[in-house]
């Protein structure tokens, strides 16, 4: 199914740049933005950049991939709490799948993420990697 | 609110169904349902379905579905809430007639899933994640299952013994079950053995890819007493939700909607949680059956692993789950599903369990527990003898 680049554009900011938005009332900051804080209610915000490090909460190994990914299976999938404490979703590259663990340190960096994309274009956006590469 | 009933119920046999197509899986549960119930008309229809646009390219499947029950001009409604479809499509016939406005209700629940591509269905059931934020980044159901197992594991120490022990015990109770698609026993070394599809999670802890339809006639109780078959009360309903995306969760080793929507159903039905006897849970992964045991409380957080293992929630044991088999061995017909956990509450309640698979005792109260996408909604339904 072809899906049209402007979907791929709306998400630059948050895939780009990680940015996310911040409450003034509750000071909750989340990622993906959001417009409404579902701790106050609050439509006051601003945007704000998340950290670039962080730490695995959880991950998985996806060994069975979707046609889209199946010449990069198997890779790592995870959830980290960055150093502000909000949660991100991405793959973890640039190291053995097998050594992923929890509580691993991780690093944000600018990745490619799907050669052939719903988008129709190349799409770009963060993966994580170890700390200590 | 008066009392409404399931009088009725029409499943079909589950799997890979070739011969029949998204209209005739529905045509045959429904009509099923109509002549177990008795009923000589319907007043509405409520059918949940996940996805029909991207398995089969069908939409607008409330009038598809009015239409080929040769009842064109019903009020017909489609429900969509990825896998908790067929229990929403419940809970809506159930507040039609709670409130008066339907006397006789069809709720049910279709889904053709195997006449497109396994990649096709995959990226279908991928929608009930979160697109930009999940899937965008290569998860797929298995590997965000996964990712809540891990996390489960690390903090309860829970064990992929554990996990399997779900498996084992749906598919000895699928066994017995003449609608499941796989009707066989498991070992736990044989889940341990298949494939891993995403750590921690093998192909045997996942439900299946299933075409199937499930039915039932809700009606008020002056009705279903007129019309002399066995039925039940829904004393308590319930719907809730969470987060789409697991990683914006405080714990992603808790299913709160689930909580939620018990919670709201118990206080419908005035009971406790230990009123109720037994329970049909959405074991998508066996993952799932172990949070959800723990989320609505049944057991403390940690103490569900262990729990399975022992046996405590076999047919035989001191709260039974997933009599029917559960999506694992029954199948998986995403809309279908909660459809079939009110059929299987049913059949217990009302003794017609088949080939032995009733739980001993004749329980008097059960329970089901059906949710979309990671968790993000879940409806509950509690059910009583009449």
């Amino acid at each position: 199914m072809t899906m049209f680049s402007s979907r791929n554009w709306r998400e630059y900011p948050q895939r780009y740049r990680l940015e996310a938005s911040r409450f003034k009332k509750s000071g909750k900051t989340y990622f993906p933005p959001r417009t409404v804080d579902p701790e106050t209610g609050d439509t006051e915000h601003e945007i704000v950049r998340l950290p670039d490090t962080g730490k695995l909460l959880t991950y998985t190994v996806i060994r069975v991939a979707p046609a889209m990914w199946s010449d990069e299976g198997p890779y790592a999938l995870g959830v980290a709490e960055m150093a502000d404490g909000t949660r991100v979703m991405a793959q973890i590259t640039d190291c053995d799948v097998e050594k992923v663990r929890i509580g691993m340190e991780v690093r944000v960096e600018f990745r490619r993420i799907q050669s052939e994309g719903h988008a129709g274009v190349l799409s770009y956006g963060y993966k994580f990697v170890p700390r200590w590469f | 609110m008066r009392e409404v009933c399931v009088v009725g119920v029409g499943m079909s046999k589950w799997g890979e169904v070739w011969r029949r197509s998204l209209r005739q899986l529905f045509v045959d549960a429904a009509m099923e349902a109509i002549k177990d119930s008795g009923v000589d008309h319907l007043d509405s229809l409520y059918v949940g379905c996940m996805s029909s646009g991207m398995f089969v390219q069908q939409e607008h499947v409330g009038a598809l579905c009015a239409d080929y029950l040769g009842m064109a001009g019903l009020p017909a409604t489609r429900v969509e809430s990825a896998c908790a479809s067929g229990g929403i499509a419940v809970r809506q016939a159930f507040l039609e007639v709670a409130s008066g406005v339907s006397e006789i209700v069809l709720a049910a629940g279709v889904e053709k899933m195997t006449d497109c591509s396994g990649d096709d269905a995959t990226s279908a059931l991928a929608g009930a994640a979160d697109q930009e934020y999940e899937v965008f980044h290569g998860a797929t159901f298995p590997g965000l299952y996964a990712m809540m197992a891990h996390a489960h594991m690390d903090k309860y120490g829970t064990t992929s013994e554990m996990l399997a022990a779900v498996s084992v015990k749906n598919h000895h109770n699928g066994a017995m079950n003449p609608a499941a698609q796989y009707p066989f026993e498991v070992s736990i070394d044989r889940v341990l053995g298949s494939v891993m599809v995403a750590d921690p999670l093998h192909i045997l802890d996942c439900s299946p890819i299933t075409d199937g339809a499930a039915a039932v006639i809700i009606t008020s109780e002056e009705i279903a007493r007129k019309l002399g078959k066995p039925y039940v009360k829904i004393i308590g309903s319930g719907l809730a939700t969470d987060t789409i995306a697991i990683a914006q969760r405080d714990d992603m080793t808790r299913i709160k909607s689930a909580s939620i929507a018990l919670d709201q159903a118990l206080k419908m039905a005035d009971r406790k949680l230990s009123d109720v006897q037994f329970a049909e849970m959405h074991d998508c992964f066996t993952i799932a059956e172990i949070i959800i045991m723990e989320s609505i409380g049944l057991y403390e957080p940690g103490k569900a692993g262990p729990a399975v293992l022992a046996g405590e929630t076999a047919l035989d044991g001191k709260f039974p789950i997933n009599t029917s088999g559960g999506l694992k061995s029954k199948g998986h017909p995403v809309g279908a599903t909660g459809v079939a956990q009110v059929i299987e509450v049913y059949k217990q309640l009302t003794g017609r369990a088949e080939n032995g698979r009733l739980i001993p005792g004749s329980p008097k109260i059960g329970m089901t527990q059906n949710m979309g996408g990671t968790g993000a909604s879940s409806a509950v339904h509690i059910m009583e003898v009449a």
